[in-house]
């Protein structure tokens, strides 16, 4: 038993190291748990396929899987589906690469594993991270990945956003700073050996409130999360199945064994 | 069925073949916990030719389509993504299982006299596993497949004047192509798999010749027999004693195997990296390029050491020195008894300095050369990464495990071996 204990604190341990590599100094917002939350999946697939679809393909993702968020094939073909007509088909774009590569510099990547390469904290703080900047070819920044070359599509509804600097003369403060925005902020070393907050600010305002446009980037990166492996609720529910049954195996098996050794002096 | 069996063995040896192999196998009454693992790993290469198969079924090897081919098992291959996810951890687990069961032969002189051959089989193993896992990494055509391999094959350029051409030669290609993933699959699914299946043959013919060792490192065939079984004092038949017991080992390790399979299949990004979920990119490397796990050990030895007289081939031949020299281990060791149990403090103490070596340039491995920081641009260090300094003083205690053995293990105060072992 105490062996057991013990390879059990080993891969904890290991697993432990998880963390996803970011930027120092990034102080990033958790992106909202809602995994189970059917109806936020479904309306995070709407407004993927409305939004992101137009650029970005999901090339393995097929309309039909959508049936595990529970829609059905009418809804899928009546709502969801502008570029193709085969609810089989998967979500690709119609936008040539190397268009795409002479609007962007790169053409957008696809966004069927996205969320398997970012996690989830990592793109609901992207989508929440554009600011406007005159300096970059978009008119856009972003905090999380600077100088992308995404321009902020999502702007009319989120309004437009400014980079905030303050500065601090010690590190202790600015971190208390960056901790005091509740939210997606940077604290980064100056060239005269003080300390950068950086965050970003409203400037003008879009369409919804900034609680709306939280809740809508956080229904899409749930979307994108369920995309990225949509076979993951199925391997879970199985999962408990299976190691209840090796449970009762195991117990099987300990008790043949001990039969077995019993008659051992 | 008697019958049957009367008439199959005047034609091929199948019952000699089984009692010698198993059936009647007499193996030590006291093995513990560390003996799972030899029965666990041939368990897992059972597994991953079985799971490999059915992923060959679907995967495609070639650079336009290996990606997507990875996604159409994942998404549209019915049970596609269990087979794909049993056998990306079934790769890392049996490495878990491998070293657990190198560190058994450690600690208990498996590969002391008479076992010798058994011990190098086995190295020839790890070696072989070593290169299935390196040629199947390429596979899922990610970033970190294409990158670490173009990593691994120029470790081959570094090589004096015929290493360039020798890296062109392994790739077909001057860079990784889809020339390159082709003969990495044939590796993969072919050649390997043959040679590990002939290997484990051997090491397992070699292992019931001599009979095994066991935690106490007595001898049993040197035992006198029990009168009543005829079977050495501390003997016992692995048929159905072992067999029973192997079982509740295989059911435990498929517990945590099915935790990890069905719950943590990226195992917090060292059995998946999140940077392969990237298709490959020959024109944008990645920042980071770490191997995966099971080689960081040795990558970090490669890093840690210093280019001298222009060439980077010393740190390529460190790491392959440090995996080669488990060969020499038989030799090295000179100590009157086998067992961990009777040896010394001065031998437990290089055995804990060898292992603490081994999981902290594990973990220096897989991280940034400069996670610790540097040392003050001053006497003694001038500003060099602190996990670089680390790395070469852990690579130092590495070696000095093997190469100091012929001396520690003689001085060192054991403890007489029993003639018996220790049981319950």
């Amino acid at each position: 038993m105490k062996k057991l204990a013990m390879i059990a604190c080993a891969v904890l341990a290991f697993a432990g190291f998880a963390a996803h590599a970011q930027e120092a100094g990034l102080r990033m917002a958790p992106a909202p748990d809602n995994r189970l939350d059917v109806a936020s999946l479904q309306r995070g697939a709407r407004d993927f396929v409305n939004y992101c679809l137009t650029c970005h393909s999901a090339q393995y993702m097929r309309y039909n899987r959508l049936a595990d968020i529970g829609l059905t094939p009418g809804q899928i073909t009546g709502n969801l589906m502008f570029a193709t007509s085969k609810i089989g088909d998967t979500m690709t774009v119609a936008m040539r690469e190397d268009d795409a590569k002479a609007w962007f510099g790169a053409p957008p990547p696809d966004l069927s594993v996205e969320a398997r390469v970012r996690g989830r904290d990592w793109l609901y703080n992207y989508l929440l991270g554009f600011y406007r900047d005159d300096k970059s070819a978009t008119g856009w920044n972003n905090l999380v990945f600077p100088n992308v070359g995404m321009p902020n599509v999502l702007w009319q509804l989120s309004g437009t956003g400014k980079r905030i600097e303050r500065e601090f003369d010690d590190e202790g403060s600015a971190e208390a700073a960056a901790i005091a925005v509740k939210g997606l902020a940077m604290v980064e070393p100056t060239k005269d050996h003080k300390y950068m907050m950086v965050s970003i600010g409203p400037d003008t305002p879009g369409t919804m409130t900034r609680t709306q446009y939280e809740a809508f980037v956080g229904d899409l990166v749930n979307y994108l999360d369920y995309m990225s492996e949509p076979v993951r609720d199925e391997r879970i529910h199985l999962g408990i199945i299976v190691l209840a049954f090796l449970g009762v195996l195991f117990a099987l098996a300990y008790a043949l064994k001990r039969d077995y050794w019993k008659a051992l002096h | 069925m008697s019958k049957f069996m009367t008439w199959v063995d005047e034609r091929f040896p199948l019952t000699a073949l089984w009692e010698s192999q198993w059936g009647k196998y007499i193996a030590p009454k006291n093995f513990n916990f560390w003996y799972f693992f030899g029965s666990l790993a041939a368990f897992i290469l059972v597994l991953q030719i079985v799971t490999g198969i059915w992923l060959a079924m679907d995967y495609k090897p070639d650079a336009a389509k290996a990606f997507g081919s990875i996604e159409y098992i994942m998404r549209d291959v019915h049970w596609g993504w269990l087979i794909r996810y049993m056998h990306s951890t079934g790769a890392s687990m049996f490495f878990v299982v491998v070293y657990l069961h190198m560190f058994r032969g450690l600690i208990y002189g498996s590969y002391r006299k008479p076992r010798e051959l058994t011990w190098l089989f086995g190295c020839v193993i790890y070696l072989a596993l070593m290169a299935e896992a390196f040629f199947g990494y390429l596979l899922p055509w990610g970033q970190m497949s294409y990158w670490g391999a173009q990593v691994i094959v120029n470790l081959f350029s570094t090589i004096p004047g015929i290493g360039e051409g020798l890296a062109v030669w392994i790739r077909g290609d001057y860079t990784i192509s889809d020339v390159t993933l082709n003969r990495f699959f044939a590796f993969h699914v072919a050649a390997l798999p043959l040679v590990l299946v002939a290997l484990v043959v051997m090491h397992l013919m070699a292992l019931h010749e001599t009979g095994s060792n066991n935690p106490d490192g007595v001898e049993i065939k040197k035992q006198p027999k029990d009168p009543k079984t005829g079977l050495p004092l501390d003997g016992i038949y692995s048929h159905p004693y072992y067999t029973v017991k192997d079982i509740v080992g295989v059911i435990g390790f498929l517990i945590v195997f099915s935790a990890i399979v069905f719950f943590l299949p990226n195992m917090g990004g060292f059995f998946l990296e999140a940077n392969n979920f990237i298709p490959a990119d020959p024109l944008k490397t990645p920042q980071e390029i770490a191997p995966v796990w099971y080689f960081t050990p040795y990558y970090a030895m490669l890093r840690a050491v210093p280019s001298f007289l222009e060439t980077q081939v010393w740190g390529v031949i460190v790491m392959a020195c440090a995996v080669l020299i488990f060969f020499a281990l038989p030799w090295l060791d000179r100590a009157p008894v086998k067992s961990i149990r009777y040896r010394g403090r001065l031998y437990k103490g290089f055995l804990i300095a060898f292992i603490v070596s081994f999981l902290i340039l594990g973990y220096l491995g897989t991280v940034p050369v400069t996670v610790w920081g540097q040392f003050a641009d001053a006497f003694p260090f001038h500003g060099a990464d602190r996990a670089t300094v680390v790395s070469r003083v852990l690579t130092v205690v590495y070696f000095a495990f093997f190469l100091l053995m012929p001396w520690y293990s003689v001085r060192d105060k054991t403890r007489p071996q029993p003639d018996r072992v220790r049981w319950p």
